[in-house]
């Protein structure tokens, strides 16, 4: 046999994604047996039910089969505004949908997307240094690529964190770095935390280059307040890193106490030397916010303070993979210059929009307040993203079982709710806890009117596991 | 503006590196010093005591984490001459033909550079995009008024293909593999091209080939030790994936002379080669149809090339994505699948990995991103790890499989669109063929050009004769001899190819990739705008 598993890259070996990982394989394959899962596993709204925002499919219907635009009935099926943004977006490809574009996308689109970070943030921002990319997953991938030279190379990751960052620093040899955020006071983030993480690194030979925020947190859904992206920046100044800025999830905000305000907003409010100095990469996505496009494949990333040589470089790998799916940069382009007031859809893309963002709201809280009520649950309430994270305090029958079965507490945990319930969840150990504590992530993602029943059954479950296990002899704890 | 020479990078780096280091040091040393350790206290220390002007963003300031001294070396050393310094300077110049029409011998950039048929006037198939359109927005499925702008097999197929989605949602994350109903598809589709089954469990949906083959490269590769044996000439994917993931490119030269043939002693050698120099080759990558060399490999080539595989314990790596696009009559495309099938080998004889991609064919849907790998061979311990690789980015886009699933299973006779989906593959096709012979004729006749013929593919490569004074010249201007007569080319025509440098090449030898995609009507002034500017060269470089 020629490619044996002993003969593997390691990296690949040692790289793990919970997110589709042991949970989601048995679900599958419970599904497959008949069983009804409810995934909750991935920020995947369109999989529960969520509907595709009705403006954007209409344009880029008519871009996949542009020979529409030329039958005389075609105002029969779509509106006049999708047929004249249709029209402008094939304007921007060299041969519409099916040409490779430029291999950092449509010059048009990345021009489109710097006007909508202008006016969001309120400072210039330069078309040549946005990249499109396949999902903002393949961006970070190529921004990692860059920064890592070996195992000598650390980056400052959140924990708990999304596992691209893990899987990814694992396949490229680098070392993560973690840095706790801290449950206590709903995930928020103390420097001292990440000083100590950095010293720590550096005492054992690591050079921490990068350190990446995600903003409105995953799992965590914390907003970061403005005070605290100021000293997240000056620390990156001082400690000579560059930041990279998962804000994917900008549109989900769920309070009003915090709203979003991007990295690079701050930066430049800053002033000089910050402004110049620190570098930052920004991440943007059509998957989540209230679009839900997870399918289409399509993100961004934007570069501040990075030298021109490299932003070659980057753009030399770039054009290995050719380009980014022409699709998804129009889809792109619709979200970040979307319909406006006047416009002949803009009524109905107001109305879905709101609706969306509305209910993920009522979700947010609905499913904090549900698991608070259930028994040996904590949960913080979900400031923003797609997902609630509740600890788990598990008593020490529950931890013995777990031992006895050879599953990390979290993960038998986890299974037992999805055999008893159907819920397919990722045990917290997927994303990085403090030893001892354990958590679930469930998405807020299931619809609406199902929550109260999915609540009501995961805490008969919870609540029968919790007397099942609970021998008097103390609980896992905070 | 962009720059592929790997020496002139490296002088710049090690230019930084010797201004740098001694300060770099010194610094390093006061920064102990004057930190406290593992003390929660505020450090205390300046970062200013080794940074460099704060606003000079030359890739010498030191104070920037990331500069072009410091990252990885891997990406520095990879190169991609497809879109290399020729493209950049052809992008100039068709920008400043804009506004100074006046100054050029021409007025328009020709992109001949990369597979791109699309950008040259290229039609996709109506079948296909109608299908698309409706699972683009799937209410049109509801309107009575589609019935009259659709076909009724497109919106038939629509109904069959989002029934195998789940909820129908086109815009969810898939399964990681792709959307199970659509890899049966393709599987269908392999089985009927090849008369042997295939799993759709073996079926890996990528966006676009490229990925397929990076994913391959990540897991075969642990070190520079590894060895994956390439075409020479190839195309650039592959050592640059190699180079990305920090193995070493073994190369085995394909033969001019005899229409680019692939020879077994020639593996045989430069595998020995190989292990003689402490690389264990993992892999052999076979482009059939190849690029850019078009040729199609006789079964019995292929078959050699299986059981050098088998023998030597080699992962083949079978790039297939020009499948469909063959030009001749007297060759035909077998995928390696076939070829080891019917040479009774199974599952546990060799370790096979076939790429197809949607962008190429007569299909050309290079921007929708979409193709696969069939994985067949490997034991179900590797097979999960390349699942859980591909799991990382969840999935592929979902628009690209669906037309992955279309291309693997077209109309068919009896179909409503059967008529005119076949005219219209036809028509590209005998297109395709009619190019790749009238511009292979017109590169014969060029003094002191040789060019094989394109048996399929998407390219021409003929071989220049370059006098010395040419030579000469381009040494001068510090350019590799085929990068300069590919500028000249560019600057006197507005067509733009690629250098063979930019695939490498037998030492010596001089090539430039041209593809046959300009749409028919513009071919007659190439070819004279060519052979005019290849005369006027020679009047000037004649020895």
């Amino acid at each position: 046999m020629a490619l044996e598993y002993d003969l593997l890259n390691e990296n690949v070996k040692k790289c793990q994604y919970a997110v589709r990982g042991e949970l989601y394989l048995r679900a599958s394959e419970l599904q497959k047996e008949g069983k009804k899962i409810i995934f909750t596993n991935v920020g995947n709204p369109h999989a529960l039910g969520q509907k595709p925002l009705t403006f954007p499919r209409q344009v880029v219907a008519l871009c996949q089969a542009p020979f529409l635009l030329d039958d005389p009935n075609v105002g029969m099926l779509f509106p006049a505004d999708a047929i004249a943004r249709a029209k402008h977006y094939l304007s921007l490809t060299s041969g519409g949908l099916g040409a490779y574009s430029d291999s950092r996308g449509l010059p048009g689109v990345r021009k489109e997307v710097a006007e909508f970070i202008q006016r969001r943030d309120g400072y210039p921002s330069d078309p040549e240094l946005i990249f499109l990319t396949d999902g903002a997953s393949k961006g970070v991938m190529q921004i990692l690529n860059c920064v890592i030279r070996g195992e000598g190379d650390g980056i400052l990751v959140p924990v708990p964190q999304y596992p691209l960052y893990s899987a990814t620093i694992s396949l490229l040899g680098g070392s993560l770095v973690p840095y706790y955020l801290d449950e206590s006071e709903n995930w928020g983030l103390d420097v001292n935390n990440l000083r100590q993480s950095v010293a720590q690194a550096r005492s054992q030979g690591i050079s921490v280059r990068a350190m990446v925020i995600i903003n409105p947190g995953n799992p965590t859904g914390q907003c970061l307040s403005e005070a605290n992206l100021k000293e997240i920046l000056r620390f990156c100044y001082n400690e000579k890193l560059v930041l990279l800025g998962d804000e994917v999830y900008q549109q989900n905000i769920y309070q009003d106490e915090r709203p979003f305000i991007s990295s690079k907003k701050v930066l430049m409010d800053m002033g000089l030397p910050f402004s110049k100095e620190v570098q930052l990469v920004a991440f943007h996505t059509v998957s989540k916010g209230y679009w839900g496009e997870c399918g289409q494949r399509g993100g961004y990333f934007e570069m501040t303070n990075i030298p021109p040589k490299v932003v070659e470089e980057i753009y030399k790998v770039a054009s290995i993979a050719l380009s980014p799916n022409v699709s998804a940069q129009i889809f792109m382009g619709l979200m970040v210059s979307p319909p406006k007031p006047g416009d002949i859809s803009y009524d109905q893309f107001a109305r879905e929009s709101k609706g969306i963002l509305e209910s993920l709201r009522r979700r947010a809280k609905i499913m904090t307040d549900g698991f608070n009520s259930c028994k040996n649950v904590v949960c913080n309430f979900t400031e923003g993203a797609m997902y609630s994270f509740p600890q788990i305090r598990l008593p020490t029958g529950a931890l013995q079982a777990a031992k006895q079965a050879g599953k990390v507490p979290d993960v038998f945990y986890c299974l037992k709710l999805l055999e008893a319930t159907g819920i397919s969840t990722v045990p917290g150990s997927g994303f990085g806890q403090k030893e001892g504590v354990f958590h679930l992530r469930t998405t807020i993602l299931p619809a609406e009117e199902e929550m109260p029943e999915i609540m009501d059954s995961f805490k008969k479950f919870n609540d029968e596991f919790m007397t099942q296990y609970d021998n008097g002899f103390g609980y896992s704890r905070m | 503006m962009r720059r592929f020479v790997i020496s002139q990078a490296k002088n710049l780096i090690d230019q930084t590196r010797r201004c740098r280091q001694p300060h770099h040091h010194s610094n390093l040393r006061l920064l102990s010093l004057l930190r406290s350790p593992a003390s929660d206290s505020t450090p205390v220390y300046s970062p200013r005591l080794f940074s460099s002007s704060a606003s000079d963003m030359s890739d010498s300031s030191s104070s920037l984490p990331v500069t072009l001294d410091s990252i990885n070396p891997k990406v520095l050393k990879c190169e991609y001459a497809v879109r290399g310094e020729i493209v950049s300077i052809a992008q100039r110049l068709q920008d400043d033909l804009k506004t100074n029409k006046d100054a050029y011998p021409f007025d328009e950039i020709i992109y001949c550079n990369i597979g791109n048929p699309q950008s040259l006037g290229q039609q996709p198939i109506t079948f296909f995009r109608e299908v698309l359109a409706l699972c683009s927005h799937t209410a049109l499925l509801d309107e009575s008024a589609t019935h009259g702008l659709f076909s009724s097999d497109s919106i038939d197929r629509a109904w069959k293909i989002l029934d195998q989605i789940p909820g129908k949602a086109t815009g969810a994350y898939s399964h990681s593999q792709g959307i199970k109903g659509l890899r049966d598809a393709i599987a269908a589709g392999i089985e009927a091209r090849d008369g042997f089954p295939a799993d759709p469990n073996d079926i890996f949906m990528t966006d676009g080939a490229s990925p397929g083959v990076h994913m391959m490269m990540q897991l075969l590769i642990s070190s520079e030790k590894d060895g994956i044996l390439c075409p020479i000439p190839q195309y650039p994917l592959y050592s640059a994936s190699i180079a990305l993931h920090g193995g070493s490119l073994v190369p085995y030269y394909l033969d001019e002379a005899s229409g680019w043939g692939l020879e077994i002693s020639e593996l045989k050698k430069q595998l020995e080669d190989a292990k003689s120099k402490g690389i264990t080759v993992r892999a052999l990558a076979v482009i059939n149809p190849g690029n850019p060399t078009g040729q199609v490999l006789s079964e019995e080539n292929q078959r050699d090339v299986v059981d050098f595989c088998k023998k030597e314990g080699l992962v083949l790596l079978a790039d297939e994505v020009y499948q469909e696009n063959v030009y001749v009559p007297d060759k035909k495309f077998h995928s390696f699948k076939k070829v080891a099938r019917s040479m009774g080998y199974g599952e546990k004889d060799i370790s096979l990995v076939s790429f197809q991609s949607i962008s190429k064919g007569y299909y050309g849907e290079c921007g929708k991103r979409g193709g696969y790998m069939e994985v067949t061979g490997f034991t179900s311990d590797v097979r999960e790890q390349i699942y859980k690789v591909a799991s990382v980015n969840l999935c592929s886009n979902i628009s690209g499989q669906i037309l992955a699933s279309l291309v693997m299973s077209p109309p068919k006779p009896g179909d409503d669109s059967y008529d005119s989906y076949i005219a219209e593959k036809e028509g590209i096709l005998s297109s395709l063929a009619t190019r790749a012979k009238t511009l292979e004729e017109a590169l014969n006749k060029l003094e002191g050009v040789t060019c094989n013929r394109a048996e399929g593919a998407m390219y021409l490569f003929p071989c220049i004769n370059l006098p010395q004074k040419a030579i000469a010249a381009a040494e001068a201007a510090k350019t590799a001899p085929d990068a300069f007569y590919c500028k000249r080319l560019l600057n006197a025509t507005g067509i733009v190819v690629v250098p063979g440098s930019g695939f490498r090449q037998v030492p010596g030898t001089w090539h430039f990739r041209c593809t046959i995609l300009p749409q028919e009507d513009k071919i007659p002034a190439i070819v004279d705008r060519l052979t005019e500017f290849h005369k006027s060269f020679m009047d000037e470089f004649r020895d």
